[in-house]
């Protein structure tokens, strides 16, 4: 009706665009900076590996690194064969493996095709708990509970050794094949089941010979990266299978894996420059290697073999 | 015709289709039971560890273990500078990994054109998840304990807390992202045709709707870093101290690192208080998750 006092008129806001613009644009190459702290964080990580691996192999042939058959890097007559560390990060993922795969498979077809949702609502969320317990929390149940219980059935086996390590390990990354292997499954369409239910088949049949197959490519997936979790895994090895550098592939004696290495060697006294300072970086990169190559395997293993349906 | 007849096969009792149904419905049940008892042996794993972990660490769990410092005598042993440097490590960790990560985050979501710089950031942030922590704790032991020694003073808790934000920091960023995808398109439309700036919108729009998803993922990150006792050990914490630190360039230790030493001691009575240990870490994860599931569906309902 009335227009408003003149004396407002002045104070009716007036959008300053060209601030707005610089805080937005000063906002965004933050923020843009703070992104590239993970590309800085990879560079990082590779330099560091780098730098001091070549330092070691300067000191230490390439040939000898992968060749000799005991590892006795603090002795005075120093033998760097890193194959006996392999082999124990080997044994201990491999048994890891072979309880994590029928394990986490197998939760994972019950959880997707035999839980009702309910049952589902609490059981996915207890897996869930066994993905979030503490790796050290791992080691002490594997040292302090497996160990002595394995005792009592397998006469031989030593208070460090690599059996109940792997089992443990294989119990620590079971959620991860269960839930990876879920998703494999979600992701089969229905029309699939359908039609072999259609054709006769019973329950089991569908799954093992069509639902299984078809997420067969996330499957397999899942195993990679669940055995390089293993790999990489710390804590339970070096509390449960000891610190004791053997060659070999028994499981009842103590042995000591790359991890366990890195641990031990850093809870001395290892000055930088050192050739056991080095040492670190010369195995932490085989383990980074190892790793890389296994997750790359694996989002290669998805793309490549993933079955497509509309 | 009747040649016919005669040559087609005899019906061979091999070749007849046989349902076999009750063999088959049996060899159906085994496995169904079969999958149960892979369920059933993981929840009877993880009942096995709570109970063996209560019954030997409860006895000693009292007020003197939170609050005295660790001990060569078992009985008189106590927690309380593992549990200031986990709280240090928490508190630094969540100022320089929430920034860093939620910042990535808002860029790589909202600001970031789809160019071959931004494909690498994100192929990167995935290939990180997969790194083993301990690496990371290699690069700490390089980076912030040699090279930045001035700064952090060599092994001290800045220099772990720097080094796990670095390991949480890809979870922080994609649960941000995720967080931020849910939130409905229109509000960002209405928001820039009222005249807004993209930044306008985030930060008065977008961001309070995000948040509690990010601080849900940020929690759960943040119980990750705690839970850590490898990278910590290459960086070079303390397995034996008497005091809690008092500044960013105090030595420190953490609970899992304490829990560590303790397990390694022969005496059964340190494995005991290594329960004790856990139950007490345990307890902070609990409270965490605890309130990142409070956060979630408290905020979950609100419509948008």
């Amino acid at each position: 009706m009335s227009s408003p006092p003149s004396s407002l008129k002045a104070e009716l806001w007036q959008p300053n665009r060209e601030r707005s613009q610089l805080i937005q644009s000063i906002v965004k190459w933050i923020f843009g900076l703070f992104a590239l702290v993970s590309v800085a964080t990879t560079i990082g990580i590779v330099l560091t590996l780098i730098f001091e691996t070549i330092g070691f192999f300067q000191e230490i042939s390439l040939w000898k690194y992968l060749t000799d058959t005991r590892w006795t890097p603090l002795f005075p007559s120093a033998n760097f064969g890193i194959f006996v560390l392999i082999s124990a990060t080997v044994m201990t993922s491999g048994i890891a493996i072979l309880v994590a795969l029928p394990l986490g498979l197998l939760s994972a077809i019950c959880l997707s095709l035999y839980a009702t949702p309910k049952m589902r609502g609490i059981l996915k969320p207890i897996l869930e708990i066994l993905a979030g317990v503490p790796t050290i929390v791992y080691g002490f149940f594997a040292v302090l509970f497996v160990t002595p219980l394995l005792q009592k059935f397998i006469p031989g086996l030593q208070g460090f050794n690599a059996l109940s390590a792997g089992i443990v390990l294989g119990i620590m990354i079971t959620p991860l094949v269960a839930s990876l292997s879920e998703d494999a499954i979600y992701a089969v369409p229905g029309s699939l089941r359908d039609s072999a239910y259609a054709l006769g088949a019973t329950k089991r049949e569908t799954i093992i010979s069509v639902i299984l197959p078809a997420a067969l490519s996330g499957i397999v997936s899942s195993f990679i990266l669940a055995i390089s979790r293993a790999i990489g895994e710390t804590m339970i090895v070096t509390l449960a299978a000891g610190q004791n550098p053997t060659l070999g592939f028994n499981p009842f004696v103590p042995v000591m894996t790359m991890t366990a290495f890195i641990v031990q060697a850093s809870s001395g006294d290892t000055p930088a420059g050192s050739l056991a300072y080095r040492t670190l970086f010369a195995v932490g990169m085989t383990l980074f290697l190892l790793t890389l190559i296994l997750n790359l395997f694996s989002f290669w293993f998805v793309r490549r073999f993933r079955e497509k349906y509309d | 015709m009747t040649s016919q007849i005669s040559d087609r096969p005899t019906p061979n009792k091999n070749t007849l289709f046989r349902p076999n149904l009750s063999n088959r419905y049996n060899l159906d049940r085994v496995f169904a039971i079969a999958t149960w008892a892979a369920v059933a042996l993981a929840v009877a794993v993880l009942a096995i560890l709570i109970l063996d972990i209560l019954v030997q660490g409860l006895p000693q769990l009292s007020g003197d273990f939170l609050n005295s410092f660790p001990s060569r005598k078992p009985e008189q042993a106590g927690i309380k500078a593992a549990l200031a440097g986990t709280i240090w490590v928490m508190v630094l960790v969540a100022v320089t990994a929430f920034p860093l990560g939620v910042g990535a985050g808002i860029f790589l979501e909202e600001f970031a054109e789809d160019n071959w710089l931004t494909k690498i950031i994100e192929i990167n942030i995935n290939n990180l998840a997969g790194v083993p922590s301990i690496i990371y704790g290699l690069l700490g032991l390089t980076v912030f304990v040699r090279i930045l020694e001035p700064i952090t003073g060599g092994r001290s808790v800045l220099s772990g807390s720097l080094t796990l934000a670095l390991l949480i920091l890809p979870i922080i960023i994609v649960s941000t992202r995720e967080a931020l995808r849910a939130v409905p398109d229109s509000l960002r439309l209405a928001g820039l045709a009222l005249g807004a700036t993209k930044w306008q919108v985030i930060w008065e729009q977008i961001l309070p709707i995000a948040l509690p998803g990010i601080l849900t993922g940020t929690i759960l990150a943040l119980s990750r870093a705690i839970g850590e006792t490898a990278p910590l050990i290459v960086v070079g914490a303390v397995t034996f101290i008497r005091s809690v630190p008092t500044g960013l360039q105090s030595s420190f230790t953490v609970m899992p690192i304490q829990i560590f030493n303790w397990i390694g001691r022969p005496q059964v009575e340190f494995h005991h208080i290594a329960a004790t240990g856990i139950i007490v870490l345990m307890t902070v994860l609990l409270i965490m998750n605890a309130s990142a599931i409070f956060l979630r569906n408290k905020f979950q309902n609100k419509d948008v």
